[in-house]
């Protein structure tokens, strides 16, 4: 199994300039844990204060409760896997996968041995004598990820392995990337600005803005329920729309507009009359009739792509909406059509109005 | 950027605290007591009489003058010629336009004093070309020296290198872009003008400059074909090593000029390079059409006349090499391999040969190494030490080398430094003199070498040393390697300092053949350009095997 890390109020600094101010996570033993966010939010930075490419400011990194601040990368024994891969041009796939466990000084006889069984596990045992340059990149991919985990690390650091592969093949190789981190059970830090793999690959996700962490929590929890609007708007798509929380006997209804509906599992301290944020997933709605219940809109524009229907539509206060429906074997609501939007009450997110907290009190923590 | 645990004083930071202090007593020590001496009268006393007195007679300023007349026709004629070859051997098929591709680097590559002294030869006052004209026409033409002889050595000397540049721009160029100006309209000469000249024009500017720079303070040239015209170098040289009224003083303050003047060139192509760059690549390079008709005979006329004419220097010194002399300048007519005898065989040859590959290798060696220690700190390990070092080894480029020769007589001709007539000052000047070519070059290696191939090293348990060493250096080899070669052509036929600082026992090539001239010993001169010839094309063979392309860059 693989060993815990703990980082306690990490500071980096680049000169004058703050990219991290008091950061603090922590990531069980043998989780695959992804640092997500848009570029330059300091997700990079991070893992590379993990791995000790960037020195510490301020704060403590610990592994199994051991400060490892002032150990240089070598000493770490932590693998790492590039972005753009960083095999050695000069060396074939064995040497390249050899280099590691040689300057660990394991004996030829083992080195054979552990080379070929890694090179199976990532299955590309059929390239061993070949040189980088006649690989393609998911082969090269392969041979990073081999190279970094040939060594036991107590810790796999992936930096967006896969943002030079092309579409097709990063799916295959998120899953196998997947599948040989849960076969070792080692503890795994993963970087990515996609979204999708990265709820495709983590076992919990850190969505990163800013340098400051806005939500550490399962994919499912951080998809549909984003701690706030910064998370609900850069996972997935959400319309956020203004509204008021009315409190009645206890009973807690959101108005937007003239539609109002009851909410469930609402915060306590949600008062009469708040202003909130209401975040709409374009799925979450329902389309009705005119004439219906719901929010009045008109539909400018549909995308039919199959399994489902993409409308755009403009609502009364000219606010542009997304909603998607499942195909039906109904004819697509034409351009110009007037209706009404109704909520899924239970799925959709209700935030203070500054899009801070989220007001919706989770299932789980009831 | 910082490791984690890093120190604050390292290995690194060692050793570039230890390049520094080369460079400050090699260097910046010997440019600084140039300055000091200039500014010093005789009495010790601080003094600009030594400026006022070029200025004063127009003896002096006028080689001055002159010496921009020469650089500014010699310069504007190669970058035309080194333009128009460029673009035909790119547009039209030529046949043979490899072996002419390589006719041309070699061209190049000869020391320019030689191609004046084979013009000599042909064109001089007793030349083989002027000959047959005086008898054939009846007249006395009295040969080709002064001005015009300057500027025909210079600009055959020096379009080459503008065609280098050019064609490798050329080749950068994407076709569709010629495509895109065709199909609005614009008729072939016209995309010649409006696309063509203009996307080529940052690298014509620079190959132009540094032609300029070279063509500037060459002193060999004006030297042995200027006869009458005095150019600056020459007068430089002369003050400082001529056999009557020499003046220290006087030569110092000739160096501050010409330092001066080299600076301000060096900023004004610092300037234009910033300005004026596109990268480009391209996805599909021009191609080399087949041409039918009279545009085909031309086209062929044009370039194997250029090549011919360029070659021609380089094809004189090796045909009067065999020739049989008595002893001197005349040619007793008859083949024989005297000269051979004479230059390789006897006893009193010096060296000459021995000491250039000695000397040669060695200076390799230096400037391989430090290139490699001086690149790799500059770009990797920034900080305000490695800025200074980046900017202090820079400095050789702007020093013309009779400059460098006369500092370094100045500054190691007494002890602690006692250097002068050592085999180690002429390796030191050298390798000064090449430096910064090769950490411009590795430099771009480098960067071309993505961080994380060293961090994976590094994550795998390498030091940082270890990684430098086992996985820097071996992806940095082939490049370095083939700039190397190029550096050790350039080497051997440098001429400017190690005429200052050579001593009977340290001759090179270069100095023996310029020595051999000197005498009118044309066979013996001739037997050592061969020589010389030789070594530069079995390197610029092994450069094409090793690098499999037949692209240089200087």
């Amino acid at each position: 199994m693989g060993v815990a890390i703990s980082i306690e109020n990490a500071v980096k600094r680049f000169g004058k300039d703050t990219i991290i101010n008091g950061l603090s996570l922590d990531i069980k033993p043998g989780e695959f844990f992804t640092l997500l966010g848009p570029s330059g939010c300091g997700k990079t930075t991070l893992l590379r204060m993990i791995i000790g490419f960037n020195s510490i400011e301020g704060g403590e990194i610990k592994v199994d409760q051991k400060v490892i601040n002032n150990i240089p990368t070598n000493k770490r024994n932590m693998g790492m896997v590039f972005q753009n891969y960083a095999i050695f041009p000069h060396m074939s796939v064995k040497d390249n996968v050899a280099f590691g466990l040689k300057n660990r000084k394991v004996p030829a006889s083992q080195i054979e041995a552990q080379v070929d069984e890694i090179l199976k596990i990532v299955k590309i045992d059929h390239l061993k004598n070949r040189m980088p340059a006649k690989l393609s990149g998911g082969q090269q991919q392969r041979v990073a990820l081999a190279r970094a985990i040939v060594i036991h690390p107590e810790v796999l650091l992936m930096d967006e392995p896969l943002s030079n592969l092309d579409a097709k093949l990063r799916v295959e190789m998120r899953n196998a990337i997947k599948r040989i981190q849960q076969q070792i059970g080692i503890t795994t830090v993963y970087v990515t600005h996609d979204q999708e793999e990265a709820l495709a690959v983590s076992d919990r996700i850190a969505v990163m803005n800013g340098g400051v962490i806005q939500q550490i929590d399962t994919p499912k929890n951080i998809y549909q329920r984003p701690a706030n609007l910064f998370v609900s708007t850069f996972i997935g798509l959400s319309n956020i729309l203004s509204g008021i929380a009315l409190v009645k006997n206890g009973e807690t209804s959101i108005q937007i507009q003239d539609y109002s509906v009851p909410m469930e599992h609402v915060s306590q301290d949600v008062k009469d009359g708040q202003n909130i944020k209401v975040s709409i997933r374009p799925e979450e709605f329902i389309i009705n009739q005119a004439d219906g219940d719901g929010i009045p809109a008109t539909v400018k524009s549909s995308v039919f792509l199959g399994i489902t229907t993409h409308y755009f539509v403009t609502l009364a206060n000219g606010q542009e909406i997304e909603v998607i429906q499942n195909s039906d074997i109904w004819d697509i609501i034409p351009d110009g059509s007037n209706i009404r939007l109704a909520v899924q009450p239970q799925k959709i997110n209700v935030y203070t109005e500054d899009g801070n907290r989220n007001l919706v009190v989770r299932r789980d923590q009831v | 950027m910082r490791y984690a645990g890093e120190k604050k004083f390292n290995i690194w930071v060692a050793m570039a605290l230890g390049i520094l202090g080369l460079f400050l007593i090699f260097v910046v020590y010997p440019l600084v007591l140039i300055l000091y001496k200039s500014v010093l009268s005789e009495d010790g006393s601080f003094s600009l009489a030594y400026f006022g007195k070029f200025f004063a007679r127009k003896y002096y300023w006028n080689t001055l003058i002159n010496s921009f007349k020469v650089t500014i026709v010699s310069t504007l004629l190669a970058a035309v010629l080194g333009l128009v070859m460029a673009y035909v051997l790119r547009s039209v098929r030529i046949r043979g336009s490899k072996y002419l591709n390589i006719l041309i680097v070699m061209s190049y590559l000869s020391p320019p004093f030689i191609g004046a002294y084979a013009w000599i030869q042909l064109l001089g006052r007793n030349g083989f070309i002027t000959k047959i004209l005086n008898n054939l026409f009846h007249v006395k033409l009295n040969g080709i020296y002064g001005f015009a002889g300057i500027v025909l050595v210079f600009s055959l000397q020096s379009f080459p290198l503008v065609y280098m540049y050019i064609s490798g721009a050329l080749k950068n160029l994407d076709n569709s872009l010629n495509e895109a100006a065709e199909s609005l309209g614009c008729s072939a000469m016209q995309r010649v003008l409006q696309v063509i000249v203009p996307l080529v024009m940052p690298t014509m500017l620079a190959s132009s400059l540094l032609v300029f720079m070279r063509v500037f303070s060459d002193f060999g040239t004006p030297m042995l074909i200027g006869e009458g015209y005095k150019t600056f170098p020459v007068l430089m040289y002369s003050q400082f090593m001529g056999e009557v009224s020499t003046d220290d003083h006087f030569a110092a303050a000739l160096c501050v000029i010409i330092i001066g003047i080299t600076l301000l060139l060096f900023f004004f192509q610092r300037y234009l390079g910033n300005r004026y760059t596109y990268s480009m690549t391209a996805l599909k390079p021009m191609e080399a059409e087949k041409c039918t008709g009279l545009k085909n005979v031309l086209s062929h006329l044009f370039v194997y006349l250029v090549v011919l004419v360029a070659i021609l220097p380089q094809l004189t010194v090796i045909f009067t090499s065999f020739l049989a002399t008595g002893g001197g300048s005349v040619y007793t007519g008859g083949f024989s391999l005297d000269n051979y005898r004479n230059t390789l065989f006897s006893k009193n040859n010096n060296g000459a040969i021995f000491n250039t590959y000695l000397f040669g290798l060695c200076a390799i060696a230096v400037v391989v190494v430090l290139g490699i220690l001086i690149s790799y700190l500059t770009v990797r390990k920034k900080s305000i030490l490695t800025n200074i070092l980046d900017t202090v080894t820079m400095f050789p480029y702007i020093i013309p080398g009779s400059v460098l020769g006369i500092s370094f007589l100045y500054a190691f001709n007494t002890k602690p430094f006692l250097l002068s007539g050592t085999a180690l000052i002429i390796i030191i000047s050298l390798s000064i003199r090449r430096m910064p070519y090769t950490i411009r070059s590795s430099t771009a290696i480098i960067g071309q070498i993505s961080p994380s191939v060293e961090e994976a090293a590094i994550s795998l348990g390498c030091s940082e040393t270890k990684s430098f060493a086992k996985i820097t250096v071996p992806m940095m080899m082939s490049g370095v390697l083939s700039g190397a070669i190029m550096s050790w052509i350039t080497l051997i036929s440098e001429l400017s300092s190690s005429i200052i600082l050579y001593t009977s026992k340290t001759q090179t090539l270069t100095v023996a053949i310029y020595a051999e001239v000197i005498r009118s010993n044309f066979g013996n001169a001739a037997a050592y350009s061969t020589i010389l010839t030789l070594t530069s094309i079995l390197s610029l063979l092994l450069f094409f095997k090793l690098t499999g392309s037949n692209d240089i860059s200087i």
